[in-house]
């Protein structure tokens, strides 16, 4: 099922279908569209969050990845 | 490479992903002394060093880290231009790649290798991270593969072996990245030109992130433009392609060269983060460690502070019967140089501990934990989690702190950062707060309220910070909100010679400072308050016709010390600019003292050793007591806890600092920014300090 990326569940692996408007540096970071990202944790305020890919620990906004749509893989 | 006389000159520049170890390689090869520090931008500017062996001179250039071959920052600029050629041309690149984080490390590779220069591998972390199969790597990539651990000297000797070898007969590396078929042929084809320029920049212009320049030939502009049409008409085109297709290989790679197992580094970071970046936990032990950090600067050093001050006190009973001969030299060397640079020296533990607990957070990789935590709290008034790294360094030091906001992609952002940065109170503020916080809190209030008091100082530049920055944002430089994107590194011991190097450094250039500009101030101001002499009898007449009129006078001999100070040069100044500062509580003494220090923040403390300490006349006291007992002209205390406070919010918020405007200069490219910042701080600090002078200056 697609989602957006502010919608994705944490803990849950999920696959990119589309990066939509984000900045070229989370696609050089290795967000290419078909790989599979998971989101760790949220900040305290909800607000950055940090997100696994590629063996890697990334904190990022939720608002600059608010292109990327995902959907969830079981 | 060029030959001088029998000896060989070689360059090389060591390049590569941010965090994975450049400098640490650049230092044990060079036995430089670049800063270190487990976050991604520690190194922000280019830096030189060299070694010789086999006869030959190798100069190495340490480079900020980069993540590709676009620049969108302007460390990562810096870096570029070195890929570039620069100014200087480099024989061979050595790519720094992260056993453990290959696949950002191989992406930027394949950028790399594409732009037909002399490559070789250092591959670091090999301690911590999974065993890589080293024979199959170098096979992939084309060129030698070295392990090093550079912290541990270990393979040091292979990697400039082989980058000897290198130097003589160089490799180009030619790697199968698998771009589609068709984008592999139209290179193929572009390469036949003989205009053609490497391979990274026909990718893109092939695939449409770049336009070339106008001065192409005709019939080589023509094939690009029939080759871009049929790629774009093919669906081939654009920046995820590129992105993608390397991500493909770098995977294949790594698949092929490390085993198949979770990394244990991982999940011990893993282990840590659960609790460290705990929505309540996290939060509770950030504050808690920032607490502890300023309420051990404040206890430890204490006991070191009486060490040196009683130290002074001997070298100056010492001295002063040997230049009884001469009072001029002896007033020179006990009040000037010993009073003014001892007076000043004693905050050495502080700063020696200061820097400890920096050092270590850098070295841990909490640092970007807290940006973390912190990028909420930042980011309505438009700094970010980004800014918070720059910030923080600032308590150092703001020169460091400013150069470090260059990580920063939105140049709006890093203005502000830039701007701001000089509000977060650096070390040099730590002597003051030291000072008065122990005449005029700690023996009332104890030593939790004094650490208290230190750790709100500390907090006042940031809290100010926040809404200024939040103007600067609205109304004067305008702007979106801004991306923030940070590399998590492994949490990792700090490594001690590191944290010591650190503080040894530290302490050299605080004693170096205090051996020269503070010497030369405080010589200077000595001077200014001794000259003119006022003769004897001036003041015995001063003093008569005193004592007439009041009861209460102090000593002849005090009484013509003061005299002595209100008359001469300084004195005068003082008393002419000392109503502007009536209502934050100074008088021409602590005025003096303040506007001494406008060039440099440490002259403060020397400025005023030599004031008070001269106003004592012959049995000089040493500072902490002179300013505790110091009386205004009506025989009332001259400081209390209203004017304590006041002149640390002064100092808190002021701009003292000539380098810091000339770094802000330099950075921004621009005088005005520069003087903005002065000039805004300036105005606060004034402000601020008159107001908490009249909040507190009722409290008993
Ligand atoms: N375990 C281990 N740690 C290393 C090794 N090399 C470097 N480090 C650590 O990795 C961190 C980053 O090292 P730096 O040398 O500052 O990295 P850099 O590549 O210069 O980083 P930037 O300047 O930010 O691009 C520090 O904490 C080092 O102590 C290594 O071979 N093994
Ligand atoms: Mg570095």
């Amino acid at each position: 099922m697609p989602l957006s990326f502010q919608d994705l569940p944490v803990g849950r692996d999920a696959r990119i279908n589309e990066l939509g408007n984000a900045s070229d540096r989370l696609h050089e970071l290795g967000l290419t569209p078909g790989t599979i990202i998971r989101l760790v944790r949220v900040a305290p305020f909800g607000d950055p969050v940090e997100i696994e890919v590629r063996g890697a620990r990334l904190c990022l906004r939720r608002s600059e990845a608010s292109g990327i749509r995902v959907s969830l893989v079981e | 490479m060029s030959t001088t006389i029998g000896q060989k000159t070689a360059r090389i520049a060591l390049v590569g992903k941010p965090n994975v170890g450049k400098s640490t390689l650049f230092n044990a090869l060079t036995g430089s002394n670049q800063k270190i520090g487990n976050y991604p931008g520690v190194t922000v500017e280019i830096a030189k060093g060299s070694y010789c062996v086999q006869g030959r001179v190798v100069e190495c250039i340490d480079v900020p880290g980069l993540y590709s071959l676009r620049a969108m920052s302007e460390d990562e600029s810096v870096a570029l231009r070195v890929l570039q050629g620069g100014d200087e041309p480099v024989d061979l690149y050595v790519i720094v790649m992260d056993a453990g984080s290959m696949e950002r490390c191989l992406f930027l590779y394949s950028q790399v290798a594409e732009l037909g220069k002399p490559i070789i591998v250092a591959l670091t972390m090999t301690d911590v991270a999974p065993n890589l199969d080293l024979e199959a790597l170098a096979a992939r990539l084309g060129v030698p593969v070295v392990p090093v651990v550079a912290h541990k000297n270990e393979g040091l000797k292979e990697l400039q072996d082989t980058i000897e070898r290198t130097l003589e007969s160089p490799v180009v590396p030619d790697i199968e990245l698998g771009f589609p078929e068709r984008v592999r042929l139209a290179i193929q084809r572009l390469v036949e030109f003989k205009q053609a320029p490497n391979i990274h920049t026909l990718r893109l212009w092939l695939l449409r992130e770049e336009e070339p320049p106008r001065h192409i030939s005709d019939d080589f502009r023509a094939a690009l433009t029939e080759l871009r049409e049929d790629l774009l008409g093919a669906n081939l085109s654009g920046k995820v392609l590129d992105s993608q297709t390397r991500y493909a290989w770098a995977a294949s790679v790594r698949k092929q060269v490390e085993p198949a197992t979770t990394s244990p580094m991982q999940s011990r970071t893993d282990r840590i983060d659960r609790i460290l970046t705990h929505r309540v936990w996290g939060l509770l032990i950030f504050a808690a460690l920032m607490y502890l950090v300023f309420q051990s600067i404040y206890t430890l050093a204490t006991p070191l502070m009486d060490g040196i001050e009683t130290a002074m006190g001997a070298l100056s009973d010492g001295v002063s019967p040997l230049l009884a001969g001469s009072p001029l030299v002896h007033d020179l060397v006990i009040d000037g140089v010993i009073g003014g640079v001892g007076g000043v020296l004693v905050f050495l533990p502080q700063i020696m501990i200061l820097f400890f607990f920096i050092a270590v957070l850098e070295g841990t990789g909490y640092l970007a934990r807290a940006a973390f935590l912190m990028d909420r709290l930042l980011g309505w008034c438009g700094l970010n989690g980004r800014a918070f790294i720059p910030l923080l360094s600032s308590y150092a030091c703001a020169i460091p702190g400013v150069m470090a906001a260059r990580v920063m992609p939105d140049p709006k952002a890093r203005l502000a950062t830039i701007l701001v940065a000089p509000l977060m109170s650096c070390s040099a503020r730590l002597p003051v707060y030291v000072l008065l916080i122990g005449v005029f809190i700690e023996p009332k209030y104890g030593t939790a309220v004094a650490g208290l008091t230190l750790f709100i100082m500390h907090l006042l530049g940031l809290a100010v910070a926040v809404p200024v920055a939040w103007i600067l944002n609205r109304g004067v430089l305008k702007g979106p909100r801004l991306p923030f994107l940070l590399e998590f590194p492994r949490y990792q011991w700090p490594r001690w010679r590191d944290v010591l190097a650190t503080m040894g450094n530290k302490a050299k250039t605080f004693v170096t400072t205090a051996g020269t500009v503070i010497l030369a101030m405080t010589i200077l101001i000595w001077a200014a308050l001794y000259f003119p002499q006022s003769s004897s009898s001036d003041a015995q007449a001063a003093f008569s016709r005193l004592s007439t009129q009041q009861q209460e006078v102090t000593s002849l001999e005090t009484f013509e010390a003061q005299y002595q100070l209100e008359q001469s040069f300084l004195g005068r100044f003082g008393r002419a600019v000392a109503p502007a500062f009536e209502p934050a509580g100074f008088d021409w003494r602590l005025t003096t003292s303040l506007v001494a220090a406008f060039p440099a923040r440490e002259v403060v403390v020397g400025a005023m050793s030599v004031i008070f300490g001269m106003g004592e006349g012959e049995d000089s006291k040493e500072l902490r007591t002179a300013l505790a007992t110091a009386t205004r002209p009506d025989g009332t205390p001259l400081m209390n806890l209203g004017n304590a406070l006041s002149m640390m919010v002064f100092f808190a918020l002021c701009c003292q600092c000539l380098t810091t405007v000339a770094t802000i200069q330099a950075e921004t490219k621009s005088a005005k920014w520069a003087w903005f910042a002065f000039g805004y701080m300036t105005v606060l600090a004034y402000l601020f300090a008159i107001v908490t002078y009249q909040l507190f200056r009722g409290v008993a």
